[in-house]
């Protein structure tokens, strides 16, 4: 596999992975500015060969930047860059690929209309066979715990199988350098461990990697060295493993870290029931959902968990009424709603978050105010089919008040905003309608802490509320933090119900992975 | 290798996107200067001809407003419809059925319906346009046809139904065997503006159908910005997903930008036939339907930005015909002025999202990860 290292630099990898010389990059100095916004402010970070490497920061404190810089998709304004010692300027991708670094984007850079093998492809510097690489793929995301059909069209792939795809990607190219951007809040936990094992191995063969995370546990599980970023500056250095992760929260986030609340559980009234439910795969590469059935009550939050590609698509589209069903294959309070759409389902008291924000949850190029009311407009922002301007406004600025929203204010665009403070306005958007039901998809993917303790928080204020929020989550640590009943959808089929009391990462993780018992009904009459 | 790539600006600047359709223009009437001079002739007298003597009478002024009329009628129902990313190239055939469907009452009913004929006629106009753009709406909706094929085959359609009716059935008997329907009657047709005692608008064809084009503008400006199927159009248009989420009926959306694109289109037709025509006639294609395309475009899909693309389009027309009597040039001419008009548009729309950076980057360059 080293074979594969570009001769250019192999006079200087003979540098000894732990010693005392250069390290293998070093940043001085790093600055970029976007317009007004200063995203990266002086930076240094020193990376040496077998070490992993924490860059720990809330979004929009500059990580991702930083890391475009490294790989040379961004150029910086100011700032220098050595590679082993040398002065290097990194003007593309492909020259950081042929130096050895190697990057998994927390967004994902592939070409939806093609295949993962092709999309594989066209990264790697030399033309191969697409029938052997495929092969080599196969082999990796054996190897790593990473399943992927390398024949696969990437437009049918869920967020968590696209980001597989990039990190086998990076493992065949053997890289020097592997830039890892929030790569575990897709996993299982066992992936999960199954990642971090490959890390480490990676490391003790001298590879060095930048570990991008807001995740905590991981970080200190994993990581040697942390250099925390805020707001585009360091602001510090540690060794994590010495850490408390209220301590790296707080300089993370420069404040003290919130906690979420819960409290005492109040079990009502079935708030939506789901019953036998068969949805067709969305597409040829989707799974089609085997006779779902669940009970959520108000005041409850249940989480489905379970990776993305398992049904999770398809029982979302069936829950908000993109898909329709039989009448009575969902009920919302009682009210058999399966055969219509989306916009009566919400008059009848169906508030939903979904997965995607720009461009589903939210229309980027429209303003807040616009974007209140692509949803809201039952809450009297609509008379005689003429637009209530000025009540649009007022629902925006209550979200954009309530949710602590950033932004330039209501009339900002969406687009503008970042993922963490969209989010916000969107979670804000549909509790402020007032629901029976809350469903969420992925609520905190991509947000940073903050904006996640105060959604997950008020998904625990909802449910005491007397509210049912149903959360379909790939974040199991999500899942146990604010949950009080859980389920598994894997394979398109939805495991028993569990209190989150009665079990635990380690049965949920084997569940997330196929291996549940098939629910009797009896036991689900029961609970 | 060195190459050009055209790299998203972070933040387009509001100033330019109000400012390239002027850019455009300015660019257009540069480039055309430049044309004139290499025909031979003297650039600021071409430039006079071309887009001053049109206007300098009072029967220009009516002769321009007379053609933007249509152009605007249909162009702010094409703005309303490409709002929606429902692509209506088809509304010259809408316009064709708006005129057979007039022309239908016309002949038949001009001498037993009195002064009920031409509001009889409006409404048959505007219902014709909006039949035949719903052949369009069904192929799409139901069927999940592109709609750019059905509209733009069907106008050929829509011709060939004017042949047919002017060559048969609707042909004047006294006509000679040539191919057009009898004469409307005074019922039958738009009163001249002249006729109520302006005296300078004596002689011009300008007529009250004109009315109905300024009563449109504010309706679409209306029904654009501020009602709420207007809202839904446009979220369609700019995130179908984020329309499919809110619930918003992508077919109802296509129904209703079909239709509204087919009554301004039918509308455009009635006030062509009931107005300087004044009779169905097999050479009647004065291509507005597809101009109105420019026009929408031009007007960067605003309603109140329409008006003046269309008077600015008509100015364009006129000018080439003028160019042509007083300079023996040829009437394409406008068509070249058309053309530059568009790629400038179209051009400095790219550059206001978009700026060039130059490459030195390999051959297989940054593929994925660059975007």
């Amino acid at each position: 596999m080293k074979a594969e290292t570009p001769p250019a630099d192999g006079a200087a990898a003979a540098v000894s992975a732990q010693g005392d010389g250069p390290p293998l990059l070093r940043l001085s100095g790093i600055a970029k500015s976007y317009a007004a916004v200063r995203a990266l402010d002086g930076v240094d970070l020193e990376v040496r060969a077998g070490e992993t490497h924490a860059v720990l920061g809330e979004n929009g404190a500059g990580k991702s930047t930083l890391m475009k810089v490294i790989y040379g998709a961004v150029q910086p304004d100011a700032g220098t860059i050595e590679w082993e010692g040398v002065p290097v300027s990194i003007t593309a991708p492909t020259e950081a690929r042929l130096r050895g670094i190697a990057m998994v984007f927390q967004h994902f850079a592939l070409f939806e209309s093609s295949t993962v093998v092709e999309n594989v492809a066209l990264a790697l510097p030399e033309k191969v066979a697409l029938k052997k690489l495929a092969e080599r793929i196969a082999d990796v995301s054996a190897r790593y715990g990473l399943p992927v059909n390398p024949y696969q069209y990437v437009h049918r792939l869920s967020v968590g199988e696209r980001q597989r795809v990039e990190i086998v990607r990076c493992l065949l190219q053997t890289p020097r350098l592997l830039i890892m951007d929030e790569p575990t809040s897709v996993l299982t936990p066992q992936a999960v461990d199954q990642l971090f094992e490959t890390l480490r191995r990676l490391a003790a063969e001298g590879t060095a990697i930048v570990y991008v995370s807001h995740k905590l546990e991981e970080i200190r599980r994993l990581c040697d060295r942390a250099t925390i970023i805020r707001q585009g500056k360091v602001v510090g250095h540690t060794d994590p493993r010495r850490e408390t992760e209220g301590r790296l929260a707080e300089l993370m986030i420069g404040r003290t870290f919130p906690h979420t609340q819960r409290r005492p559980k109040s079990e009502g009234a079935i708030a939506l029931e789901v019953v036998g439910l068969d949805v067709p795969a969305d597409g040829p590469f989707g799974k089609p959902l085997k006779s779902i059935s669940f009970r959520l009550h108000a005041g409850e939050v249940l989480g489905i968990a379970g990776i993305s590609g398992n049904g999770q698509a398809e029982l979302l589209a069936a829950l908000l009424g993109t898909t329709l069903s039989p009448s009575d294959a969902i009920f919302l309070t009682g009210v058999p709603v399966g055969h219509i759409g989306a916009a009566r389902r919400r008059a009848a008291g169906l508030a939903f978050v979904p997965e995607e924000r720009l461009g589903v949850g939210a229309v980027p190029e429209l303003s807040l105010v616009q974007n209140a009311l692509l949803t809201a407009y039952q809450r009297g922002m609509v008379r005689h089919g003429l637009i209530r301007r000025s009540d649009a406004a007022g629902y925006a600025e209550r979200c954009i008040k309530d949710y602590d929203v950033r932004c330039a204010g209501p009339l900002a665009p969406a687009g503008s905003l970042s993922g963490g403070n969209l989010q916000k306005f969107i979670v804000g958007r549909e509790i402020g309608q007032a629901p029976r039901v809350l469903v969420l998809g992925q609520p905190t993917w991509g947000v940073d802490v903050a904006a996640t303790a105060l959604i997950r928080q008020r998904i625990i204020d909802m449910a005491a509320d007397g509210i049912g929020v149903l959360v379909v989550s790939e974040d199991l640590g999500e899942i146990l933090e604010i949950c009080d009943r859980v389920a598994v959808l894997a394979g398109g089929r939805l495991s028993p119900v569990r209190d989150v009391h009665a079990t635990n990462a380690e049965e949920i993780g084997r569940w997330m992975a196929g291996g549940f018992p098939e629910k009797s009904d009896q036991a689900e009459a029961a609970a | 290798m060195m190459g050009f790539e055209l790299k998203r600006r972070a933040a387009p600047s509001r100033l330019m996107k109000v400012l390239c359709p002027v850019q455009a223009i300015a660019l257009t009437i540069l480039i055309g200067l430049g044309i004139f001079a290499a025909l031979g002739q003297d650039p600021l007298r071409a430039f006079y001809h071309f887009f001053i003597a049109p206007v300098s009478t009072a029967n220009g002024v009516s002769e321009l407003l007379l053609k933007a009329s249509p152009l605007c009628l249909i162009g702010l129902g094409l703005a309303i419809s490409y709002r929606a990313n429902v692509w209506n190239i088809g509304a010259e055939g809408q316009m064709y059925l708006g005129g057979i469907f007039a022309t239908g009452i016309a002949i038949h009913f001009q001498q037993s319906w009195g002064a009920a004929t031409l509001p009889a006629m409006v409404i048959a106009g505007a219902v014709g346009g909006m039949l035949w753009a719903s052949l369009t709406a069904v192929c799409r909706a139901q069927l999940h046809a592109n709609e750019i094929l059905v509209s733009l085959m069907l106008t050929y359609v829509a011709n060939l139904l004017i042949k047919y009716l002017v060559f048969g059935p609707w042909q004047d008997p006294n006509a000679n065997n040539f191919p057009l329907t009898v004469n409307f009657d005074d019922n039958a047709l738009f009163p001249l503006l002249a006729s109520f005692g302006w005296d300078w608008l004596e002689g011009t064809r300008l007529n009250v159908s004109i009315f109905i084009t300024l009563v449109a503008i504010p309706l679409a400006w209306f029904f654009a910005e501020r009602t709420f199927p207007g809202f839904q159009l446009m979220v369609g248009g700019l995130a179908p997903a984020a329309a499919r989420y809110a619930g918003y009926s992508d077919k109802r959306a296509v129904w209703i930008a079909m239709l509204i694109g087919g009554a301004a289109a039918g509308l455009a037709g009635v006030s062509e036939v009931a107005g300087p025509i004044g009779q169905l006639n097999d050479r009647w294609a004065p291509q507005y339907g597809f101009t109105a395309i420019i026009v929408a475009t031009l007007a960067r899909l605003h309603p109140l930005g329409v008006p003046l693309a269309a008077l600015l389009m008509a100015l364009l027309y006129l000018g080439g015909e003028t160019v042509q009597i007083e300079l023996q040039l040829p009437q394409a001419i406008s068509f070249v002025f058309q053309g530059l008009l568009l790629m400038f548009l179209l051009g400095s729309e790219v550059l206001v999202h978009y700026r060039i950076r130059r490459t030195r980057t390999a051959a297989r360059a940054s593929v994925p990860a660059a975007v």
